[in-house]
């Protein structure tokens, strides 16, 4: 341990938490839009700075595109009343926003975002257990939820809090066992190793396609994304579990759904779709040069960016789930099937050694 | 700097860190049983959660990153989020204002006697210094030892696990007529 590593992960860290807040910020616009050109309307299409009229050409159409509505947005959030209402309790309701997004700022941490730049790898910590960590963080993003509802000290949110530390327990298991699979046949936890692997046998979706069904509809389950949206059920539960919420508080809980949302698309991409890699344009070998490495991170924005597309796609194309469908597809459909996959697969590197 | 510059190049601040866990652990963990603001039930929860998660910061300071992970992963993911499940179904007043009893104190002295006992034990035949890391992350080496050294043991608690599975199920399950 030394300056020049203090230094270089300061930057990559602020580097890396910029880009998440603005996908963030970006992803709630994407939403919209895309929820717009789904239902037939036009989506956020006025909110302008005073400025913009002034740029030729641009400005109008940025103004079309809603580019400045995050920024209103995130005013708006931040200027509105904070408001405690009468009766929560009031440490866990200052504690549980706080809370929810901690764990989903976490995770991106150990996600190898592109290859090398200089001798810098382009990963903020290559743990050894990569995997595990990520999903011993996810696991302690439901106290945010399960916090909140019991914070608000009134019926619905704490149905949300129960519902929610019911479906993200038993998404999580059929998650962690979707995965095993990958892990025996590339023998390495940490997620930089997993990514090479791929680089030179081909993406892990090929070997394992079951794994990442699994783990797709389980990272929609965990969160808490239309169809298994039920702990913030509008149409039965008020709100759910940040009924109670407003302002910055709210937006807080918000912010940690898209952040969570980044890095589960993040992971999909590093575990089953090669990371940065790509099969041609010799991109599939760590970069030798500034420019690869360039273009390395631009590949893995871009697969992730596909799947956050997905994720948007998905919300406003499928009702939600009821609650005992939920139950049975986590546990009696998913979780078996992820069993069997794990046996196919570990009697198959058994056959080939 | 310069005594920063002094405390990094010689692992200082493992040491540091080391007494920040250790007191961390500790404090939550008196806090878990003993909480004099408040008798709160999920305050208790939440301080046990705290408790675990600053034992595997002392698991990551002895480079044992699996068992950090894990640690998290199961206790602090799992377990505790099934014990606030069930706290918050119960009646938690109830619970508030529950008085010692005289047989809950004795199991608790004889069972924490036997704890310390073992500790003492352990540690008498333990010797002091550096113990090489030799689980530095590394699943495979724990995955051997756990199945050529440590059958025996593995299976006997992988066997009391399933005992408990079966238990639970049976106790949950309606009668059948």
């Amino acid at each position: 341990m030394d300056w020049n590593f203090i230094i270089f992960s300061l930057v990559k860290l602020a580097i890396i938490v910029g880009v998440v807040q603005g996908l963030v910020a970006y992803s709630v616009l994407a939403e919209r839009k895309i929820s717009a050109w789904i239902q037939d309307r036009v989506g956020p299409n006025r909110c302008a700075p005073p400025f913009a009229k002034y740029i030729p050409v641009l400005g109008p159409l940025l103004t079309r595109w809603g580019m400045f509505q995050p920024l209103a947005d995130g005013l708006k959030f931040m200027f509105k009343e904070d408001f405690t209402p009468a009766g929560v309790k009031k440490i866990y309701f200052f504690l549980a926003p706080a809370v929810a997004v901690i764990p989903a700022m976490l995770t991106v941490a150990v996600i190898p975002f592109g290859s090398v730049m200089g001798n810098q790898k382009m990963v903020l910590a290559d743990l050894n257990v990569g995997i595990l960590y990520t999903f011993g963080i996810v696991s302690m993003g439901v106290y945010g939820i399960v916090l909140a509802g019991y914070a608000a000290n009134s019926k619905y949110p704490m149905f949300g809090g129960i519902r929610s530390s019911a479906q993200m327990i038993s998404y999580e298991i059929s998650m962690g066992m979707s995965v095993i699979p990958v892990l025996l046949i590339v023998g390495n936890l940490n997620l930089s190793h997993i990514i090479g692997w791929q680089a030179t046998n081909g993406w892990m979706v090929l070997y394992s396609p079951i794994s990442f069904i699994i783990f797709m509809v389980a990272s929609f389950a965990e969160t808490n994304r239309t169809p298994f949206d039920l702990p913030e059920a509008e149409t039965e539960l008020v709100g759910g579990y940040h009924t109670e919420y407003g302002s910055m508080k709210f937006a807080l809980f918000f912010l940690a759904e898209y952040s969570n949302m980044v890095s589960s698309s993040a992971m999909m991409v590093t575990l089953f779709f090669g990371g940065w890699t790509l099969p041609f344009w010799g991109l599939d070998h760590p970069a030798n040069s500034i420019g690869m490495g360039i273009a390395h991170i631009l590949v893995f924005m871009a697969k992730m960016l596909f799947f956050m597309v997905v994720f948007i796609w998905v919300r406003w194309m499928f009702p939600r789930f009821r609650y005992d469908q939920l139950m049975d597809l986590g546990w009696r459909r998913f979780l078996p099937l992820a069993l069997v996959n794990i046996l196919i697969t570990a009697l198959w590197l058994w056959m080939r050694s | 700097m310069e005594a920063i510059n002094n405390l990094i190049s010689s692992g200082g601040v493992e040491d540091v860190l080391f007494y920040v866990f250790a007191a961390l652990t500790l404090l939550c963990a008196v806090l878990v049983i003993a909480n004099p603001f408040s008798r709160n039930p999920v305050t208790s929860a939440m301080f046990l959660v705290l408790t675990i998660i600053s034992m595997s910061g002392l698991f990551l300071l002895l480079h044992a990153f699996f068992l950090a992970a894990v640690q998290i992963l199961v206790y602090a993911g799992a377990v505790m989020v099934l014990f606030l499940f069930v706290i918050m179904l119960l009646d938690l007043k109830e619970e508030a204002r529950r008085k010692i009893k005289f047989f809950g104190l004795a199991a608790g002295l004889v069972s924490v006697g036997s704890i310390v006992a073992i500790f003492f034990k352990a540690l008498a035949s333990a010797k002091p210094g550096v113990a090489s890391p030799k689980l530095e992350g590394e699943t495979y080496a724990l995955g051997k030892l756990l199945f050529t050294q440590y059958t025996l043991p593995f299976e006997i608690v992988s066997v009391l696990l399933l005992v408990a599975m079966i238990g639970v199920i049976l106790l949950s399950k309606k009668k059948l007529e």
